[in-house]
């Protein structure tokens, strides 16, 4: 029998929700909100950017949602929310005091330490910014160990631009390169229009000393991905987070399958030279 | 005329021409300077010169009865606006807006366009060099088109 001690030490099972109060909600969009999340016993646990936990919500189900704030600003799971499904759209109707079941975090997160001495290019599309941001606080809380950083970020429109106050407070930096586009805009839109594929060519500038960090639709992704191969980034230095169906989160239930890959588990962050043959087969 | 080629040789597009042919193109040349809101051409209008932005942005535009006008791309630095000259009858189908105040070289159509009949060697040269700007933004259309950030 496990002493007390030993069953402290324990890592809790990946299948039992730990309880969490809902601490503050922001709405970021019309059908987006940003909720911050405590542990209502011991510490949050620590995460890497990029990885995901499952939120869950008795009697409506659960859902993979990825990690969206800081590892040292919060002491508990920050994380951004758009009302796509069932379980996603009761996420964003809850209020401050709210509970709900939390397992993670999952999977495999950003090469942030991996990118130090070299270019970052960071391109996120619609929600994509979410699982992204992470990784630039962890850039910027260690700004001296990358070069040139970039940070591209395209949206449907102008009112769809996730975290805009924050884009525009990085903007002022001197250290950080930021572009926003959008797909339409009508003529009180004085930034960028247009896919974020083409700004790509203007972002790297030392393509065989960059490292790439894409998070979107996956035909976004795709034909960033290309931009990024034809701009001369070397595929293993280009990172996707991929988006399947996650069901028990550690690579047991076969949801989240892609080709010889769980999502879950080997992803959801991989490196386009391992997803590449994969991502143009239809039936995948 | 020197100035001109020298400003087009610095710009990407026209970098690799030949000398002599870029002294060709210079002579088709001339720069622009155009104030923010000011358009640099209407759709309908006989497209009779094209564009290389040196500096600003340039909103392309649709007309729409009614509404704002549709705002699908804006081109920046270094870019090429407008590809109507290079086919018949030689008509834009878009509007151009400056966003911001904007320098532009200006190369006449009608002028280039002889100049490519006479030269083969540069027609094929100018072709090489526009058909990448037009299977790109191609591709941007058709990912646009795809709506990827709506609901699905």
């Amino acid at each position: 029998m496990a002493s007390i001690e030993t069953a402290a030490a324990s890592p809790p099972d990946p299948f039992i929700p730990q309880i969490y109060r809902v601490d503050s909600v922001r709405r970021e969009l019309g059908d987006t909100v940003t909720l911050e999340l405590m542990p209502l016993a011991g510490k949050r646990p620590e995460f890497q950017p990029g990885q995901f936990n499952m939120l869950y919500l008795p009697g409506v189900g659960e859902v993979a949602i990825s990690i969206s704030g800081s590892k040292v600003e919060s002491t508990g799971f920050v994380h951004t929310i758009r009302a796509a499904g069932a379980v996603s759209a009761a996420l964003t109707r809850l209020e401050a005091g709210a509970k709900i079941g939390l397992r993670g975090p999952f999977g495999t997160g950003w090469p942030v330490a991996a990118a130090e001495g070299s270019d970052v290019v960071i391109v996120a599309g619609g929600l994509g910014m979410a699982p992204l941001r992470p990784a630039v606080y962890d850039i910027l809380a260690n700004r001296g160990r990358y070069g040139r950083v970039a940070v591209l970020s395209g949206s449907r429109s102008p009112n769809d631009i996730l975290y805009r106050p924050e884009l525009e407070q990085w903007r002022r930096r001197l250290d950080l390169d930021i572009t926003v586009t959008v797909d339409n805009a009508d003529v009180d839109w004085r930034g960028n229009v247009g896919v974020v594929p083409t700004l790509v060519p203007r972002a790297v500038l030392n393509p065989q000393n960059a490292m790439a960090m894409l998070c979107g639709p996956e035909v976004m992704m795709r034909f960033t991905a290309n931009a990024l191969r034809d701009a001369g980034i070397p595929a293993n230095r280009i990172y996707l987070s991929m988006e399947r169906n996650m069901k028990c989160a550690i690579g047991l239930c076969g949801h989240c399958q892609f080709g010889p890959e769980f999502i879950c588990k080997d992803g959801p962050v991989m490196p386009y030279d391992r997803i590449a043959p994969i991502l143009t087969i239809r039936e995948i | 005329m020197e100035g001109l080629e020298r400003i087009l040789r610095q710009q990407r597009f026209f970098a690799e021409f030949p000398a002599e042919q870029s002294a060709l193109i210079a002579g088709c040349a001339r720069n622009h300077r155009f104030a923010a809101g000011q358009y640099l051409f209407h759709e309908g209008e006989t497209a009779n010169e094209f564009f290389l932005i040196r500096h600003g942005h340039v909103a392309l535009e649709i007309a729409v009865p009614a509404r704002a006008p549709f705002m699908f791309s804006t081109l920046g630095e270094g870019e090429i606006v407008g590809a109507a000259w290079l086919i018949p009858p030689y008509r834009w189908t878009i509007d151009a807006r400056a966003v911001e105040t904007t320098l532009a070289l200006g190369i006449s159509a009608t002028c280039l366009r002889e100049k490519c009949e006479a030269d083969h060697h540069l027609g094929y040269e100018m072709m090489k060099r526009f058909l990448p700007v037009l299977v790109n933004q191609i591709h941007a259309a058709q990912l646009q088109i795809l709506d990827v950030y709506g609901k699905h």
